[in-house]
């Protein structure tokens, strides 16, 4: 830590005092409780993005695998042989681990990528760093969090190589479908530990998300009020309060399943027959695991929105130079958003012989739900007009995530009107809306938030130009792939095809199914860029030199350009101002760092 | 061996971006580098204009290219309601789409960095918070209110004069059933299944379930212009009835029975017509994911006239006479209902 210079006038160089802190008390500090079983802050959140990443080129290739099945039904891949061995005998996907891919694919990303590896990551390394504490409110609990995490993980990566498959009923995994082993292979042990993994992931968020919610809400530096927070912490303790209040749900759901497959319980079980004779079960309800699956999976989808959301706010104003507009509508609108969150679930089931009338409740929230959602990107534009625009690659990335949040949010709007869903459900309109809006929108917030704060992480800069690259393939590839499906979800085309051929409806689909695993596959490998730009550059990456890259106001940037555990060496510095004071400072710069007392005769935000 | 020569040249291409990378961040530091910066910043802007450009021209070509792909006109009378209501959405979705697209890119472009400005403070405004929270706020009442009167008519009881048809799933096939000539499905009972001569579990102490025809192949028959309310079940997992023809579609849950009307409107016949293809056939799709078997789980509708239908009808067996050869001839004729718009349930 010899490299840190602390400079500016706010920020002490006292060495004195705080010695429990102090980061040379750490110099001898263990390889295993350094890296491993860490308890800073910081390093936790890069082992949570690192296993995000790697999951995440798990659940894309898994993507590749089946969208060369759905594009080319008629070929065959030999090269997916040597990968899936009996799975795809003769370079052909058998049916049943089609389904298993496209399960696991689900899975991983929206869980292990997009909840662990996005808010896991960012909510630990920004939280402390910015509201200005030394670490999070509990570290061992922070670390134990991503070992649940792990653990978690490594269920999930056994199931994978199962005889019997991992689970295989999609990432909802609606029951009778996934309770009964006669129903389908995948969901006999495969299941089993596709909930014991899901389980776990429980534990690892809750545990994460309470300990956000504590650091937010009581560890706090003197002067950082809630109203100066930076809208990346507004937008993460949202997400933690979502978590926290929906996840237990969603265990719930996953007990009652648990019962059901192995205690001879009759929760969602009920009148059936199956594999040549009749189960005793009577009296469930199969819409029952629905209700308490989506009482967590329409929070879910926000708790992956939200970080993207923050960040974005973050790095459109720090590169337009210029305050986030309405920061207090933004605050409003997140509060907005996060409560109507948990009003909504049942848009997810208008069609499974639900009461019309609650239905029609349900229509009037969803789409209530889009009046916060559009006040956030109106405020987004006029944020952007009249500034004075840097194109960095986070910037890129911001703005690529409000033009795909505009383009899936728009779709959610037919969607949430059950007189669409009517015929829309469950077709690729659905995964077109949720892709744009949940997969891709909200990867680009977390692309935006890891070019933005890398320089933080590891104290070297992504290299922009492979940063550009990346950023035009995946956003040229991720309107080609996804803008077409809309029409095939229009013309009624089922999600979860293992192969359209014999249907005169859909096969007319054929060349675009084509045309979408091409590019998909070309995205595939332009991803697989950032992922060489993001190993390499922590050893090769261009060195940080000055503590503020970005020209930003927000307390990360006071903390030394590597900062050891404990983030500031001295005492944590005092905030006198918001997050976004984007003014001339007096000295020739065009910002004014949180630190900085108010002049003489300023008004305070 | 192409597999390994194929990963070979994967990562040579690798290599050699991330090189180019490298070399140009060298050179930017060699170079002045605040002037590479001021030109990257430059060719970003262009670059942004120029894939909203292109992307508004793609979404057009896109349109051109597969808009002949979409479904012809709407076989059920609700459906041209619904295709109304589809086409007012796109209109209000698709206009601030350009609207915000345009203004994000256009704004980018216009306020790129320039040394000859500063960014303009401008940190909030309540007036302009207020109009664009009641401006959506406005649509989407708008759109709540003719979506739900669409969607309480369409779920209400099908009227009056209506056809019954039941549909049930299991992997991998539908099953379907129609009350015969009493107008009612008789009672079934999960417990009676048996897939040797009893598929849905008719109770045959019911003497409504004598004169009921079941159709094993997935083939529904129906009668254009009048309305048909489906009954769905389901023997097993959850599937779905997905009818993208009609613009409807409704789960089969086992254990509840759900249900789904509609009017037809065309014939097969007629749709062969509009559709300038004589292989036209409705299909029912099942839209829930149900097993390894769901892509394949497929049923066909046939649109007919009365008299086409009647006559179809008349070569039916009941499900009765079909499994118990030994009581023929012929099932029990019930006397006739009349009326078979009854309300008729299964249990
Ligand atoms: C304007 C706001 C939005 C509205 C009105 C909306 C509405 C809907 C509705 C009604 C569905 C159910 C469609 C169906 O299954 O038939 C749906 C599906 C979905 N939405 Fe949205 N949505 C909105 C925004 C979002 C956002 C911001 C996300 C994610 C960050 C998201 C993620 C999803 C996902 C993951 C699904 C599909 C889940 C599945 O069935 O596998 N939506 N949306
Ligand atoms: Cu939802
Ligand atoms: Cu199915």
């Amino acid at each position: 830590m010899s490299d840190v210079i602390i400079q500016g006038p706010n920020v002490a160089h006292a060495h004195a005092g705080h010695a429990d802190h102090h980061d040379h008390d750490h110099h001898e500090q263990h390889f295993i409780t350094k890296y491993i079983f860490s308890q800073d802050h910081k390093v936790i959140g890069k082992q949570f993005l690192v296993t995000g990443i790697i999951w995440a080129i798990i659940g894309a290739l898994f993507s590749v695998f089946f969208r060369l099945q759905l594009g080319f039904p008629n070929d065959t891949f030999p090269i997916m042989e040597k990968f899936l061995g009996e799975w795809a005998k003769g370079g052909k996907l058998n049916p049943e681990f089609y389904y298993a891919l496209v399960t696991m694919h689900g899975t991983i990303l929206v869980f292990f990528v997009l909840t662990a590896g996005l808010s896991g990551t960012f909510a630990n390394i920004l939280i402390p760093l910015q509201i200005g504490a030394r670490d999070m409110a509990s570290p061992f609990m922070n670390m134990l969090s991503y070992w649940f995490f792990f653990i978690s993980s490594v269920f999930m990566f056994v199931s994978l190589f199962i005889q019997t498959g991992p689970a295989s009923g999609g990432w909802t995994t609606y029951p009778p479908l996934s309770a009964l082993k006669e129903a389908s292979m995948g969901s006999g042990l495969g299941m089993d530990l596709w909930l014991i993994s899901m389980a776990l992931f429980v534990v690892s968020s809750l545990l994460g998300g309470l300990n956000y919610i504590a650091t937010i809400l009581n560890m706090r530096t003197k002067g950082m009020t809630m109203t100066r927070l930076p809208l990346t912490i507004w937008a993460l303790f949202f997400t933690a309060v979502l978590g926290v209040l929906s996840f237990p749900v969603l265990f719930s759901g996953f007990v009652l399943l648990i019962f059901d497959r192995n205690f001879g319980t009759s929760f969602y079980l009920s009148e059936i027959f199956i594999g040549g004779k009749a189960l005793p079960h009577i009296g469930g309800s199969a819409i029952l695991y629905q209700h308490l699956f989506w009482f967590l999976g329409h929070p879910e989808v926000y708790i992956i929105m939200l970080p993207g959301m923050g960040m974005a706010s973050e790095i459109l104003s720090c590169n337009s130079r210029k305050p986030i507009f309405g920061y207090f509508a933004m605050i409003i609108s997140l509060t907005g958003i996060a409560v109507l969150a948990f009003l909504v679930w049942a848009h997810h089931m208008f069609v499974t012989g639900m009461s019309p009338f609650l239905g029609s409740i349900f229509v009037l929230l969803t789409l209530l739900i889009a009046v916060p959602s559009a006040v956030k990107v109106f405020n987004w534009l006029t944020t952007m007009w009249k500034g004075n625009i840097r194109f960095n690659v986070p910037m890129l990335f911001a703005i690529g995530f409000v033009s795909l949040f505009i383009s899936g949010g728009l779709t959610g709007i037919f969607l949430g009107n059950s007189a669409l869903d009517y015929h829309l459900h469950d077709t690729y309109f659905v995964v077109a809306h949720f892709h744009i809006v949940m997969g891709v929108s909200a990867f680009f917030g977390m692309f935006a938030g890891i070019y933005h704060w890398y320089p933080k992480m590891f104290g070297r800069f992504l290299n922009p130009t492979m940063g550009y690259i990346h950023f035009f393939i995946t956003i040229i590839g991720a309107y080609l792939i996804f803008w077409p499906m809309h029409y095939e979800g229009i013309a009624g085309m089922p999600r979860r095809y293992y192969d359209y051929s014999a249907w005169t409806s859909f096969n007319k689909f054929e060349g675009l199914n084509a045309f979408i695993s091409i590019v998909a596959i070309a995205v595939f490998f332009g991803q697989l860029l950032f992922v060489v730009n993001f190993f390499a550059s922590i050893w090769r990456g261009r060195k940080v030199t000055t503590q503020n890259p970005w020209g930003s106001p927000t307390l990360e940037w006071t903390t030394p350009i590597r900062p050891g555990h404990g983030n500031w060496p001295g005492e944590i510095p005092e905030v006198h101002r918001w997050a976004y004071d984007y003014k001339d400072d007096g000295n020739g710069n065009d910002f004014i760092t949180q630190t900085t007392p108010l002049k003489p005769g300023e008004e305070s935000h | 061996m192409s597999g390994t020569l194929t990963i070979v040249l994967i990562l040579l291409v690798f290599i050699i971006v991330y090189q180019i990378g490298k070399a140009s961040e060298y050179a930017t530091i060699l170079r002045d580098e605040a002037k590479v910066n001021k030109q990257t910043n430059r060719l970003m802007a262009w670059l942004l204009i120029a894939f909203f450009v292109f992307g508004i021209w793609g979404i057009w070509e896109c349109h051109q290219a597969l808009k002949g792909r979409l479904l012809p006109p709407s076989g059920s009378v609700e459906g041209v309601e619904y295709d109304a209501m589809f086409e007012a959405t796109m209109w209000v979705t698709g206009i601030v789409f350009l609207a915000t697209q345009a203004i994000l890119f256009w704004f980018a472009y216009r306020y790129q960095a320039s040394d000859k400005r500063t960014a303009f403070f401008f940190a909030h405004n309540n007036k302009l918070e207020i109009i664009w929270t009641t401006i959506p706020a406005i649509a989407m009442a708008a759109l709540v209110a003719i979506g739900l009167k669409y969607w309480f008519k369409v779920t209400d009881d099908a009227p009056k004069g209506h056809a019954v048809v039941e549909i049930v799933g299991k992997q991998f096939n539908w099953l379907i059933r129609y009350p015969g000539a009493d107008g009612a499905l008789g009672a079934r009972d999960f417990r009676k299944i048996d897939d040797a001569n009893n598929v849905l579990g008719l109770d045959w102490a019911d003497n409504k379930t004598k004169d009921d025809i079941v159709a094993q192949n997935g083939e529904m028959h129906i009668v254009v212009n009048r309305p048909v309310k489906l009954v769905i079940g389901s023997r097993d997992v959850i599937h779905d009835v997905g009818l993208p023809h009609f613009r409807m579609k409704m789960d089969a849950v086992p254990g509840i029975s759900t249900t789904l009307w509609f009017t037809p409107r065309y014939t097969t016949k007629q749709m062969q017509e509009i559709t300038h293809d004589p292989n036209f056939v409705y299909e029912i799709s099942c839209d829930q994911m149900c097993g390894k078997g769901h892509y394949s789980m497929r049923g066909t509708i046939v649109v007919e006239t009365q008299a086409e239908y009647d006559k179809w009808l008349a070569g039916q067996k009941t499900y009765y006479a079909e499994t118990h050869p030994e009581a023929a001839p012929a099932a029990p004729v019930t006397e006739a209902v009349a009326d078979t718009a009854k309300p008729v349930v299964s249990k």
